[in-house]
């Protein structure tokens, strides 16, 4: 039996005093993939901010607890110390730091130790074969240059390596090419087991294919309208979120 | 200026506790502070200079004390001159072997990193501690292919007494500004060097300067000659620790580039926090030559530092590469000046600055182009840095193009560091203050790729020690 990984509680979250989330109650618990629709603007990306403790969200009340440790008042590192980890929907460009020196400083703070420099090279390198990424990324500036697809590669990449206990990610496919979503895909296939978990925020069933959904959020008006399985992917995908009956998809905009 | 103190400076009363680096305060010699003909005379004398040098130095003394103070950068109100001991010389001698150094001034020497470099194969060591030169040494390699580097004092006196006289203070003349003046009458200590033509010099040669008395300026001199076709990068780096007197430092630097000549002369300086750093540097560049500068400036309550290059023939090139990097309590002016004298020259500055805690960064530059420097091109672009809203940063550029056939550009780009980023790195486990030293770092990288390894080290280390307990 899977414990709770990530169990939300009544979450209440601001920003500059306005309610973007009025109540969020969801648990995903270890070795589940959990996938969050819903029409834009309805804080899809507030809500895996929030767990990620993105300074700029407000959490008014609720608690945000990861296995069974309480994190609400965490700061970003801190949580990312604990096991969270979120592929952004727009990566942050860090000019003058190398893919490379980025990710080996980043496992250092995660492991409270440097990483091993030659088994860490041939980690990455095998990482990024896998991930179809040209090796000489590596020595780039992170994320400056970068396409799209390149980006986003780059964060499962970072999932990759730096092996957290819940990844969240907020809209990885949006913007690629049949070709880079098969590839993101494949990483995250290859991320998955049974200790971890999955919380992927997307509009598009491509990504997923492949791999098995356990749960399907719809969020709506701050709150999660709709819980189900698998299934609710390609009835919304055909139909869009009005088939899931009165309320949802109303609320553009918030 | 008849009021002098004549106040001996008493060393015992120093605070030893807040020496970043504590060493037995023991010169052989200490004169009075305040600075009179007679100071003059007497270092001129202690030196066995030649005649025209102490009638050199007498007539800066007259002119320092004529020109004014100037008014256009950072106050230098607070500067004291009374109080400034010109020359405190240390009791060791020459030496040419490192193991002759007294040991307290070689544990100074050590912590800063001296022989390591040394072991490192650098081509040869010229150490300045306090106002005269205590270590010097070059390899026999380089001596062997005609290069001289040795201090200053050595080069007045000996074969190369003509050539210093010839070019000493010619391209900074005394009459330039106030402590162009002062160098000229109180200078001491500092490198000469000379690379015949032809001649590569294939190891970067280093000198490394410290301040070690409280009260005790510094006004060394550099003297580089690179002859036609020759080829050279010199390194010169500072560190100093903490005093309460107001210090000074007043050096001059003054290159000459031959004729398809390559100098590099690339700085570190570390000043104490206290240090008013107004130094000058400037370089001339025949047909087809080139200066690179790289520069980086840290510590110092307030600098005054514009390395100019002067692109006196054909196709000549200039390129400075320079960081600022201004915390609390410091006001840093810093920037670059080149004048194209000459067709088809060429000048590239790019500058970055970074403030912090209420420090204040100024960057000016000043590109004059003559109408004799037809086809010539100037790009000058600066980047600035602010890491809080207390934090200041202004960028003053100046064009005087008299020539309608230049190529003249300009690009300023003035920023926070972004707070999304500093998140973005937090999630990757990354603590708030490491976010932005690695962020700063980046933005520094351009300038570090410039420098030789072990310097770039330092300045990442500088810039990880500046960062320390920044206020968010």
């Amino acid at each position: 039996m899977s414990h709770s990984l990530l169990e939300i509680k009544d979450l209440i979250v601001s920003v500059e005093d306005k309610i973007i989330l009025n109540g969020i109650n969801l648990t995903i618990g270890t070795g589940e993939l959990h996938v969050l629709m819903g029409p834009n603007g309805t804080g899809k990306s507030t809500l895996v901010s929030a767990i990620m403790g993105d300074p700029r969200f407000q959490i008014e009340s609720g608690q945000i607890l990861l296995d069974g440790k309480d994190i609400t008042e965490m700061k970003a590192d801190e949580r990312a110390k604990a096991g969270v980890f979120l592929s952004f929907q727009v990566p942050e460009e860090i000019p003058g730091v190398t893919l490379e020196d980025f990710l080996r400083t980043a496992k250092g703070s995660l492991e409270k130790r440097p990483p091993k420099i030659l088994q860490f090279k041939k980690e990455l390198k095998e990482q990024m074969k896998a991930l179809d990424m040209d090796p000489s990324y590596a020595e780039r500036y992170l994320n400056v240059g970068f396409s799209g697809g390149e980006k986003k590669k780059t964060e499962i990449l970072q999932l990759l390596m730096l092996q957290p206990k819940l990844a969240l990610l907020d809209e990885t496919d949006s913007g690629l090419d049949v070709d880079a979503v098969r590839t993101v895909t494949k990483g995250i296939r290859a991320f998955k087991n049974r200790k971890n978990g999955l919380f992927i925020i997307t509009h598009n069933a491509r990504i997923l294919e492949g791999l098995d959904v356990d749960v399907v959020h719809v969020l709506e008006g701050g709150k999660i309208a709709y819980t189900g399985g698998q299934e609710l992917i390609s009835k919304i995908t055909q139909d869009g979120f009005g088939v899931l009956g009165k309320g949802v998809g109303l609320h553009e905009g918030l | 200026m008849k009021d002098f103190k004549q106040e001996k400076t008493r060393v015992d009363q120093a605070d030893r506790t807040i020496y970043d680096v504590k060493d037995r305060l023991d010169p052989a010699f200490l004169m009075d502070s305040g600075i009179t003909p007679e100071i003059v005379n007497q270092i001129s004398r202690e030196k066995n200079e030649p005649e025209w040098m102490r009638l050199f130095r007498l007539k800066s003394l007259k002119l320092y004390n004529e020109i004014p103070l100037p008014t256009w950068g950072p106050s230098l109100d607070e500067l004291n001159m009374d109080q400034i001991v010109t020359y405190v010389r240390p009791k060791s001698t020459m030496k040419a072997k490192w193991s002759d150094v007294p040991d307290d001034i070689k544990e100074t020497f050590e912590r800063l990193g001296i022989p390591k470099a040394e072991r490192k194969s650098l081509a040869g060591v010229g150490a300045q501690y306090d106002s005269e030169v205590v270590y010097h040494n070059v390899r026999a390699e380089v001596a062997s292919k005609g290069v001289v580097y040795t201090d200053i004092e050595s080069a007045l006196t000996g074969p190369y007494s003509e050539m210093i006289r010839k070019h000493f203070m010619k391209l900074v003349p005394p009459s330039d500004h106030k402590f162009a003046a002062l160098h000229g009458a109180v200078w001491s200590g500092g490198s000469f060097v000379y690379v015949p033509a032809g001649v590569t010099v294939e190891i970067p040669l280093q000198s490394y300067f410290r301040l070690n008395a409280p009260g005790a300026g510094q006004f060394e001199h550099t003297l580089i000659i690179v002859e036609e076709g020759a080829y050279l990068h010199f390194i010169e780096g500072c560190s100093a620790p903490r005093y309460y007197v107001a210090n000074l430092h007043a050096g001059c630097v003054e290159l000459y580039v031959g004729k398809n000549a390559r100098l590099r002369y690339s700085t570190i300086e570390n000043w104490s926090k206290n240090m008013y750093n107004l130094n000058t540097k400037r370089a001339s560049v025949e047909e087809g030559g080139t200066v690179e500068w790289i520069s980086g400036s840290f510590g110092s309550h307030i600098s005054y530092l514009y390395p100019m290059s002067i692109l006196k023939g054909k196709k000549a090139r200039m390129e400075f590469t320079g960081i600022t990097f201004a915390g609390e309590g410091q006001n840093l002016d810093t920037g670059a000046k080149v004048l194209h004298a000459a067709p088809d020259t060429t000048s590239h500055i790019s500058t970055k600055s970074i403030s912090r805690d209420g420090g204040n960064s100024t960057f000016r530059s000043v590109v004059t182009v003559t109408e004799k420097a037809e086809g010539s091109k100037s790009a000058v672009s600066c980047e600035s840095l602010m890491l809080d809203s207390i934090s200041r940063s202004d960028t003053i550029p100046v064009m005087d193009i008299s020539c309608n056939q230049a190529d003249i550009g300009h690009e300023a780009k003035i920023g926070r560091i972004s707070e999304s980023a500093i998140f973005y790195l937090m999630s990757r486990g990354l603590s708030e203050d490491d976010a932005r030293a690695l962020i700063v770092g980046g933005f520094a990288e351009p300038i570090a790729k410039e420098l030789p390894l072990e310097y770039a080290v330092e300045m990442n280390n500088l810039i990880h020690l500046e960062m320390k307990g920044s206020i968010g």
